[in-house]
């Protein structure tokens, strides 16, 4: 595990990100609200480490994934990649950053091109990045090919000859045909059956260490984001509520929202069904009209007056929660 | 307990362009009142055919082809459609995993409540009414008295499965089949679906065939688990023992292979090497032979049976590793014995 150190650069930045989608009606598209996707968000990534963030539907990771590769333009706020502000750089600089960030998606089939075949898939941004001759772009192909674990005669089929979890690989040697320093990875393995989750779990382990990759990993399942990563951001609503190395999540959570979501599990131990479980009540408010205060304090069983009123911050040094109250370890 | 069903060695199959394809082959499993079955697999196991199968709900091109299906004293597997009319959402009902798919969007939660009911139970059109209201109450929606005359898309995800599970028990039927209930919902919504279905088990005594991926949701719900792989069921007993002494290959490997949140940080995930075979493409002997750490020489030409391993206990597996360490087992519990003798004598 590459625990961050101090003095230790950042490889990623983001600072207060927003991203507000607006809310269209009438015949003149008049914007009559915002959807609040992202809202305040700010972390900073490592080299070498995996990032974990974790959030029910509608919590804004995706959001969050994508405006780190500029695949959003955030409406506030700063996302800096090794210092540079991804969205003021000029389009030629942009392109070279490309390089450096890659991004792998939930669904391998509908994230690659079904007329083309495999090789040419791969060989692609190598090509488009003018950094190899094709020659030189093929034997890369079969290099990366081999590394994830797919025969390089494959290289001549469509996408649709492969199973879910070949082409996650697929998907997977895409992202590393640049060799980029950092990969989002957005769901990578909720689509897959659990024998093959493994598989590609494992995958991105063992690669993360022989290329010296950064993660962020984004999932709702926390099984894979405990497996994968040392820190974890938990996000509710478009807010941080809470971000801590993995074992602190899991072991010492702070904000009742984490300690609800790790305790809504299901355990996979027919003699653990007994157990006491805090089930919460209701559903997640929309993120067009989230609640006043605390985005939380409608669902939350601690909830006070101050949480309906003020927002609470995210607090703390190495273990960031954003709660008024936060659990208190003597208690709990 | 009575016995409520008994699915003995059905096969489903679906005849398509390139000939009848084989989705579901020897499946039996029996369910006694009041008892909750899981089917678990991977996606293609053929755990939701096998339910479609019960219900009459394939495509027009599957059927079932061999065995049967005995609910109470008919048999479903040739029963005909008016027959399956009488018993689909009475005494048998079923929830399916999207909920938004399964509701009709241009009529009101009320309009498709009652239909049901009215239909099965005689009501009048009042009656059905305010008990479709009562039954919303149940399952714990807000304002079951507003809600009942709001379209579906009014709904959350949540409360979409609510109305389903209100739909489907309003017939109190014997038997619920509920295929990946808690699939698409986000997992606080999964505890209180979970909590829910516990809750209206214990006090309808309804059994439950319940279809998931994820065991666990079984080991919060099941009293007694089928593994399925491949069209097959490969493992039956109780969830107790399938926890704590699992022992087809398949299903050890799938237990490994979980990444949960109660593992120790540095445990490696064991994955399951390969993908599973397809349905028209499937092996002559044991279905699991491409990706067993155990495949033996026997596996790739014998069909393994689902057998017990034990007598007293109902445990069945099917594979022919036990086979091999039960000799195993009695050649050196034989030996055992004949060394004590020889140290008595």
């Amino acid at each position: 595990m590459n625990m961050p150190l101090d003095q230790e650069k950042p490889l990623l930045q983001v600072k207060h990100l927003k991203k507000y989608y607006p809310i269209k009606k009438g015949v003149i598209s008049r914007t009559v609200g915002y959807v609040k996707a992202v809202d305040d968000v700010s972390f900073d990534i490592y080299p070498g480490e995996t990032m974990g963030i974790v959030g029910e539907s509608g919590c804004g990771k995706s959001t969050t994934g994508r405006s780190l590769v500029r695949l959003e333009d955030p409406t506030a706020g700063q996302v800096l990649f090794q210092g540079k502000d991804l969205a003021t750089v000029s389009q030629k600089e942009m392109r070279k950053l490309r390089t450096d960030l890659q991004i792998i998606f939930q669904d391998p089939y509908s994230s690659l091109n079904p007329r083309k075949r495999i090789g040419d898939l791969l060989a692609e941004p190598l090509l488009a990045h003018k950094l190899a001759t094709k020659a030189e772009a093929e034997k890369k192909v079969n290099e990366i090919m081999e590394i994830v674990g797919l025969p390089k005669q494959y290289k001549n089929r469509y996408p649709h000859q492969f199973s879910g979890g070949q082409r996650q690989r697929i998907g997977i040697a895409r992202a590393l045909m640049l060799r980029p320093k950092l990969i989002i990875c957005d769901e990578p393995v909720s689509a897959l059956d659990v024998s093959i989750q493994a598989q590609v779990l494992n995958l991105l382990k063992d690669l993360q260490k022989s290329l010296n990759l950064t993660y962020v990993f984004i999932a709702h399942g926390l099984g894979a984001v405990k497996y994968i990563s040392d820190r974890i951001t938990v996000m509710y609503l478009g807010k941080v509520m809470e971000l801590a190395t993995t074992r602190e999540i899991f072991e010492h959570p702070k904000h009742p929202y984490t300690e609800i979501l790790l305790n809504a599990y299901p355990i996979p131990n027919p003699h653990e069904r007994n157990r006491t479980q805090m089930v919460i009540e209701g559903d997640v408010p929309s993120p067009a009209n989230p609640p006043k205060g605390c985005v939380f304090h409608t669902r939350c069983p601690f909830a006070k007056d101050i949480c309906r009123e003020k927002a609470p911050g995210l607090t703390g040094k190495d273990h960031l929660v954003a709660c008024h109250f936060p659990i208190d370890e003597g208690k709990a | 307990m009575g016995e409520l069903l008994k699915v003995d060695k059905i096969k489903t199959e679906f005849q398509t362009d390139k000939g009848p394809v084989t989705s579901v082959d020897e499946v039996s499993f029996d369910l006694k009142e009041g008892e909750t079955i899981c089917l678990v697999g991977e996606s293609g196991c053929g755990k939701s055919v096998t339910s479609l199968s019960i219900m009459h709900l394939l495509d027009r091109n599957g059927s079932v082809t061999e065995g049967s299906i005995r609910f109470e004293d008919k048999d479903l597997a040739h029963a005909s459609e008016a027959e399956m009319r009488k018993i689909r959402g009475n005494d048998i009902s079923m929830i399916f995993q999207e909920p938004m798919t399964s509701l009709n969007p241009v009529l009101t939660i009320g309009d498709q409540l009652t239909e049901g009911i009215r239909l099965h139970m005689n009501y009048s059109r009042a009656e059905a009414r305010s008990y479709a209201i009562e039954m919303l109450k149940k399952v714990g929606i807000p304002r079951a008295e507003g809600i009942i005359d709001e379209y579906p898309h009014k709904l959350s995800g949540g409360m979409r499965q609510r109305v389903m599970i209100a739909m489907a028990l309003s017939c109190k039927p014997k038997l619920l089949i509920a295929d990946e209930p808690t699939t698409a919902l986000d997992v606080t919504i999964q505890a209180q679906i979970l909590k829910l279905m516990k809750k209206l088990r214990d006090e309808s005594n309804t059994a439950i065939i319940l279809i998931t991926h994820d065991l666990g949701v079984v080991a919060e719900m099941a009293d007694k688990v089928a593994v399925m792989y491949a069209g097959q069921v490969v493992e039956e007993t109780d969830v107790y023992t399938l926890f704590d002494n699992p022992k087809h290959p398949y299903t050890l490997g799938l237990m490994k292979s979980i990444p949960h949140i109660t593992n120790p940080d540095d445990m490696r995930l064991n994955s399951i090497p390969g993908s599973v075979p397809s349905a028209r493409n499937m092996p002559k002997g044991c279905r699991f032979y491409d990706r067993c750490p155990h495949a033996m020489k026997r596996c790739l030409a014998e069909k393994p049976e689902l057998k017990p391993i034990e007598d007293k206990q109902a445990h069945s597996i099917r594979c022919f590793l036990y086979e091999e360490e039960e000799k195993d087992y009695e050649k050196k519990h034989a030996e055992k014995q004949h060394a004590e003798k020889e140290v008595s004598s």
